[in-house]
């Protein structure tokens, strides 16, 4: 009898200990998933998982579908969906790269290496995601097209736009400076990334006491001094030690070599130094902070998810849902751009094939990561979260040795069970 | 005389084949507290979307202190200050009650972002008023009791210093004590001059607290009396029998 009372109230108290940090149980849940993958992982492959090697790789193969995931969060919370991102992603690598290995160089003369070739066809890549998005935003929202089959088309058509855009060649070898956006070569170095990793911590404490101040201003209640300090901590510790792995991976000698000789200098004696935050890592973090900021924090987020939630309240609001549509699917797209600048980027060339099966992997990813196809319901990191679990197991079943067979039937259970997890969760807290 | 604050005058609209409003003119003062009987189906709520800019009419006029008005969406409604307590409540169910409250006209900050905590301590204040109960200003509106939601679609017409008032049964999730506080409100407002339009199928309720009550059967309105010409009886037969009391007696 006793016991079960101080059974109960030790419950009670951890429970009160939580709420207390005020945390994300559903984020926790997630991170708790991830870390037991890379644990498992790390086993069956006698410690090759968790390497600063593997990953500085796992994160630079993520960064592509994560990028378009978030985007992906709000075309799901509107109630739509895209399948053609993957697609659009090698239209957009196709006019980039034709951009800056034919146009620019011979119509506009620009000499191979000219500084303003990456820029040009960074933006005409993305400008293109832009228009064939609202092209697919308009179809959706004022001709009442269902999104499935716009986009079902838009997967046929935009992956042959590409084969046609670049004569169903491979372009490349693509710029020097383009192909740091994506590849190893781009990265900030050990210095920067410290320089890096101070101004995160700056900007993530500083934030969480601005919050905290705000809400005192207001007389809102707030979490007690030790909570607020110890999730101060944890996301310190977080970041420090992500910058610190990616530190660690060293740049091989016969690459510091002819980096040096290109410099003309000889590498000195007993010289390393590590590869720090790939500029692909900084893109994918510069995303997650804006879109979050416009999920939370601009009337357009507030709208995205008011129509997601009910679409008829938002239209009796005063808000133009089929506008709205519109701009969300041509955010999709401008960030199906910058994947395929990230996608291109890495391989060096553009392909026929760059992209293909990758509107499955993001909707997974936003899936995944707690985003309701019921609509109303997602976080933009909870997406990139669920591109990293994704990616995770991918590469960690390719470390073991599973077949590709296999492994595909895998990340297809996962994904269901993922999806059953989180509808008990949420029957569970009621939501 | 000065002109009806609104004038509705010949409004009909049918969606295929059915004819959900024929031909229906309906005033409203300054002050007044205008009453809307009939079955379900008569088509109370179609009419007050109209003016309330959700449905547009297929034939009529909507006159505002007697000029001509265009309605075409709920934002030039609001622009006439017009709010509506919809019937269905439209609550976005996924966002909070501030969120709600202040949907498509939310406070920014001078950056153009939305100012949450402001817009927070504004929906503390007025729930204050209208609910002291309320409390659960961090949850979803799903996770809110019926009555609670209902207040925060009051409080959302409330807020904005609506000059017309259209309620569309925002009774009809309520007990007894929360009912007698939307009575309560509807008078205060009334004092401060505001027209209302008052959907409820509580005849005695309705009796209470209008000034006149227009009763509409199959899309057409039966008429409009004064509540001192009317007793309950007639107006239940008004609604049953769709004719007016003088062709009953
Ligand atoms: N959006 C719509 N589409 C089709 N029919 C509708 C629509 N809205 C209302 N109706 C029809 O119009 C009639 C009047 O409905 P309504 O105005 O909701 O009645 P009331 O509010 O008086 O119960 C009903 O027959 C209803 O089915
Ligand atoms: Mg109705």
């Amino acid at each position: 009898m006793t016991d079960t009372t101080a059974a109960r109230n030790e419950g009670a108290k951890q429970r009160s200990f939580f709420q207390a940090l005020q945390l994300d149980t559903r984020l926790l849940g997630m991170i708790g998933a991830f870390v037991l993958i890379c644990l498992v992982f790390h086993f069956y492959t006698e410690g090759r998982f968790l390497t600063p090697r593997n990953i500085f790789n796992l994160t630079i193969q993520t960064v592509s579908v994560a990028i378009m995931a978030t985007g992906m969060v709000f075309v799901i919370v509107t109630r739509h969906i895209d399948l053609s991102v993957g697609s659009l992603l090698a239209t957009c690598a196709a006019v980039m790269a034709v951009m800056q290995t034919q146009v620019l160089p011979q119509t506009f003369g620009f000499e191979l290496g000219h500084p303003m070739i990456w820029v040009i066809a960074l933006l005409a890549g993305i400008a293109t995601g832009i228009v064939i998005g609202a092209f697919h935003g308009w179809m959706v929202g004022y001709l009442e097209i269902p999104a499935f089959i716009v986009t079902l088309g838009g997967l046929l058509v935009w992956r042959n736009v590409a084969w046609f855009t670049t004569n169903g060649q491979t372009i490349g070898p693509l710029d020097e400076t383009f192909i740091k956006i994506g590849g190893i070569g781009g990265t900030l170095g050990v210095t920067g990334s410290w320089i890096a990793c101070a101004l995160a911590v700056a900007a993530a404490l500083g934030l969480m006491a601005a919050s905290r101040r705000r809400k005192s201003q207001h007389g809102f209640p707030v979490k007690p001094m030790w909570a607020e300090l110890t999730v101060g901590g944890i996301v310190t510790a977080a970041i420090v030690g992500f910058v610190a792995i990616l530190n660690a991976y060293e740049i091989p000698e016969r690459v510091l070599e002819r980096r040096f000789e290109a410099r003309g200098e000889v590498l000195p004696e007993g010289f390393t130094t590590g590869y720090g935050i790939p500029y692909s890592v900084l893109l994918l973090i510069a995303v997650a902070v804006v879109m979050t900021v416009v999920a939370q924090r601009t009337r357009l987020g507030r709208y995205i998810f008011a129509t997601g939630g009910n679409p008829d309240a938002a239209e009796l609001s005063g808000i133009n849902t089929r506008l709205l549509t519109v701009k969300v699917f041509a955010i999709m797209g401008a960030l199906c751009g910058l994947s395929a600048a990230v996608a291109a980027a890495r391989l060096g060339f553009s392909t026929n094939d760059i992209g293909t099966l990758d509107e499955l992997r993001v909707i997974a990813a936003a899936v995944i990561g707690g985003t309701a196809l019921s609509g109303g319901i997602g976080t933009i990191y909870g997406a990139i979260l669920g591109a990293l679990i994704m990616q995770s197991l991918q590469s960690g079943m390719a470390m073991i040795g599973i077949d590709a067979p296999l492994q595909n039937i895998v990340v297809g259970v996962v994904l269901v069970l993922a999806v059953l997890v989180d509808i008990i969760y949420r029957k569970r807290i009621g939501e | 005389m000065a002109p009806p604050l609104v004038d509705l005058r010949n409004i009909s609209i049918s969606f295929g084949g059915v004819q959900a409003v024929k031909d229906v003119s309906l005033t409203l003062n300054p002050g007044e507290v205008v009453g809307l009987l009939g079955h379900n189906g008569a088509g109370k709520s179609t009419l007050i979307k109209i003016l309330s800019g959700a449905y547009k009419a297929d034939s009529g006029e909507i006159y505002i202190n007697g000029e001509k008005a265009h309605i075409a969406s709920p934002r030039d409604a609001r622009r006439y200050s017009i709010e509506t307590i919809y019937q269905t409540l439209a609550l976005a169910d996924n966002l909070d009650a501030a969120s709600n409250l202040f949907l498509g006209r939310e406070i920014v900050t001078p950056l153009g972002m939305v100012d949450d905590d402001q817009m927070e301590a504004e929906t503390r204040k007025i729930m204050q008023r209208l609910n002291p109960n309320f409390a659960k200003f961090n949850a979803p509106v799903k996770a809110l009791s019926g009555g609670q939601r209902q207040s925060v679609a009051i409080a959302r017409a409330v807020y904005f210093n609506a000059r017309i008032l259209i309620m569309d049964e925002p009774t009809a999730a309520l007990g007894v004590h929360e009912t007698q506080m939307v009575a309560d409100l509807i008078k205060e407002l009334k004092k401060q001059g505001l027209g209302i339009f008052l959907i409820s199928h509580d005849t005695r309720e309705m009796l209470d607290l209008c000034d006149r009550v227009s009763v509409m059967k199959n899309g057409e309105l039966i008429g409009t009396e004064r509540v001192e010409d009317v007793t309950e009886d007639d107006i239940l037969s008004m609604i049953i029998m769709g004719k007016k009391p003088e062709a009953v007696a």
